[in-house]
């Protein structure tokens, strides 16, 4: 009975991530080894039966091609440090906003975490579109600089990378603000006190056992954060400039605008192997974290 | 308080100048008057908050007091943080840091102070020496029993030679075995070291072992302060009497004031007490006589005497091994609780429940107290 109700507890998230990754992925997969055709679907197929043969035809062609064509190298590149840079700025603005909520009373808590989720509450394209408005030359922002004399002619802040940071840190924010908040709130405030206690100022009590515990948050936070970030297309693409070269950009032009839906595939693969790589050093480092905490 | 004069005659060490603490309309601490001396255990006991742990706290700084002063040898504590005090304190939890070692937990108050690596090192292992944790010194925490952990919280506290060392319930999450083990421990190294100890506890027995000195805390104040004799022995209170040990307490009147005698009538006893000393209290005033269970004494014959005697019927025996518990139905009404010690293994003579028994005690078994 228990060994039955066990199984299908771990059967129905198997068959979810079955039904809507798993075979997803394969049927990617499949396409990036392809060749394109003017068809529907635009590729041809992997199994072919021809003249009673059956043909197993694999181009790795489309990957050949991104090492090639140095275009998706430096998309690969810029997106990277588009995601990384984000991930920097996210941690710096959220660190302390996790731990002034972990640290507020228990009303002003909830509040703030209210708050902090509040902006779920609206599509996200619906927020950078609002942002787009605030960001324009003749935009509120624009218009206060004016009015106090901070600035003479309006600034040119849309279609910049400032604008397209402005509207990553602003999405993922919350992303890295929750599981910072999770760990800060379980820290037990004596270890804080032991440390000033043995003759440790309040900010080097922070930065030697703060800091230190809180890493699984700080690191959760950023994966949660770089990412989605590495492959965001809508906020480059509305925000960022015509020069922001970023892979989802790249991986949308070559799907819809080229139909070249093996060689966006195989960009997919790519970017998939690129960020499974840091889950997995992430989860080791979780699992030796899990078993340190253990102990009796 | 009576124990003072007992205390040597130099000037405390500590000193507590009517400190008071409150938490909004809550008094937490009110108006604590006190003196510890150089090299004394001395025990805050209470039940859960009575303001002990605020008491604690600010010795340690974590807190300030709202009014009254504190002195640590001589110097006003007002303002000064918790790390410049002369001041350790060994947390309830033990509050050990998880993700450092214990050579880096016990060094962690050295590295404050900027002492160089190689002389940390040197300072850590002597430490762990006292303690007897030589060997353990890269485990983390998570990987030490329960009383291991409380060995690097003391070393930890004490690395830095602290004048005072704070102890939140020392001893509270050890088994009972180790707990014996390690109070004596803990005494052994106090002497060694010299160091002045408060200990906060709600548990007696472990203020009774420890302490030099005992202060019991009810609602924010100290009720008495003594050695652990004195307070188990002559208790001032009533809650002091009720809260140490177990009691029998008798309401009466003084229909006797002698100077060196006085009978108590007590309609609850149905027979009058009498008691072998003076007693400061008005002739005809309330007062309460307390009897420690193991102070009376059971017999099947009436005993000589023509006062402190009761009969009653045995209601209830509880068998402890080293001792036995006996609750005392009186004739008039009242239960009393005896215990007696279990010194032979075959009694032959061994009382039975529904026995008919004679309950006695000796005149200066007897305390009396007014309030």
């Amino acid at each position: 009975m228990r060994a039955g109700s066990r199984a299908l507890a771990i059967a129905l998230p198997g068959m979810w991530l079955t039904l809507f990754f798993l075979i997803p992925f394969v049927i990617v997969l499949k396409i990036s080894v392809a060749g394109t055709q003017l068809a529907v679907p635009p590729y041809t197929p992997l199994l072919e039966w021809v003249d009673g043969h059956l043909q197993v035809r694999l181009n790795l062609g489309n990957f050949l091609f991104l090492l090639k064509d140095s275009l998706y190298l430096d998309a690969f590149v810029s997106s990277l440090k588009v995601a990384g840079i984000s991930t920097v700025l996210c941690l710096l603005i959220g660190y302390p906003m996790a731990y002034a909520i972990a640290r507020s009373g228990s009303t002003w808590r909830n509040i703030l975490l209210m708050l902090t989720i509040l902006p779920f509450w609206t599509s996200s394209l619906v927020r950078v579109y609002a942002w787009m408005g605030l960001l324009r030359s003749n935009g509120p922002i624009n218009n206060l600089l004016l009015s106090l004399g901070l600035i003479h002619e309006p600034l040119v802040m849309l279609q910049t990378n400032f604008a397209m940071y402005v509207g990553i840190v602003y999405s993922y924010l919350p992303f890295m603000i929750l599981p910072l908040y999770a760990n800060l709130e379980k820290h037990d405030p004596s270890l804080i006190e032991a440390a000033v206690d043995l003759g440790a100022r309040p900010w080097r009590a922070f930065l030697q056992v703060t800091v230190p515990l809180s890493l699984p948050g700080v690191i959760a936070g950023s994966m949660l954060v770089f990412i989605p970030a590495v492959g965001e297309f809508v906020i480059p693409r509305l925000l960022g400039g015509t020069d922001s070269l970023m892979i989802g950009r790249v991986l949308w032009d070559e799907f819809f605008l080229n139909r070249d839906w093996p060689l966006a595939s195989a960009v997919a693969i790519c970017l998939l192997i690129a960020l499974v790589l840091p889950i997995i050093v992430f989860q080791r480092y979780q699992s030796r974290e899990v078993g340190a905490g253990a102990g009796p | 308080m009576a124990s003072l004069a007992s205390a040597p005659a130099e000037e405390p060490y500590i000193r507590l100048e009517k400190v008071t603490r409150a938490f909004g309309r809550f008094t937490a601490v009110d108006e604590v008057s006190l003196d510890i001396h150089r090299g004394e255990i001395f025990c805050l006991l209470g039940g859960s908050g009575c303001g002990k742990t605020t008491l604690l706290r600010m010795l340690a700084g974590f807190e300030q007091p709202t009014a009254g002063r504190i002195f640590i040898d001589g110097v006003d504590m007002a303002g000064v943080p918790p790390y410049e005090r002369p001041v350790n304190m060994m947390f309830q939890s033990y509050a050990l840091f998880p993700h450092m070692t214990v050579q880096q937990n016990v060094g962690f108050g050295l590295k404050q102070e900027g002492m160089p690596r190689a002389q940390r090192e040197e300072r850590v292992a002597q430490m762990l020496g006292i303690v007897k944790l030589t060997g353990f010194e890269r485990r983390k925490p998570h990987q030490l029993s329960g009383g291991q952990r409380q060995r690097v919280a003391l070393a930890r506290a004490l690395i830095k030679r602290p004048k005072l060392l704070l102890l939140d319930e020392p001893l509270g999450a050890l088994d009972k075995k180790l707990r014996e083990h390690t109070q004596f421990e803990l005494l052994n190294i106090q002497e060694r070291l010299g160091v002045t100890f408060v200990v906060v506890t709600h548990d007696q027995e472990e203020a009774m072992t420890l302490a030099t000195r005992i202060g019991v805390m009810n609602q924010g104040r100290i009720v008495q302060v003594g050695t652990p004799h004195d307070i188990y022995e002559f208790p001032a209170t009533r809650f002091v009497a009720d809260f140490i040990g177990n009691v029998n307490l008798f309401e009466g009147r003084l229909i006797e004031d002698e100077p060196d005698h006085v009978i108590i009538e007590s309609p609850q006893l149905g027979t009058p007490i009498y008691v072998g000393h003076g007693v400061s209290a008005a002739p005809q005033a309330t007062v309460w006589a307390a009897v420690r269970p193991e102070k009376m004494v059971l017999s099947r014959e009436s005993p000589q005497e023509s006062f402190n005697k009761v009969p009653g019927v045995i209601c209830e025996i509880a068998y402890v091994g080293d001792m036995s518990v006996y609750l005392v139905r009186l004739d008039s009404g009242g239960t009393l609780r005896i215990t007696q010690a279990n010194a032979y293994r075959h009694a032959d003579e061994r009382l039975a429940r529904e026995e008919r028994i004679w309950v006695s005690w000796h005149p200066s078994s007897v305390v009396v107290v007014t309030q």
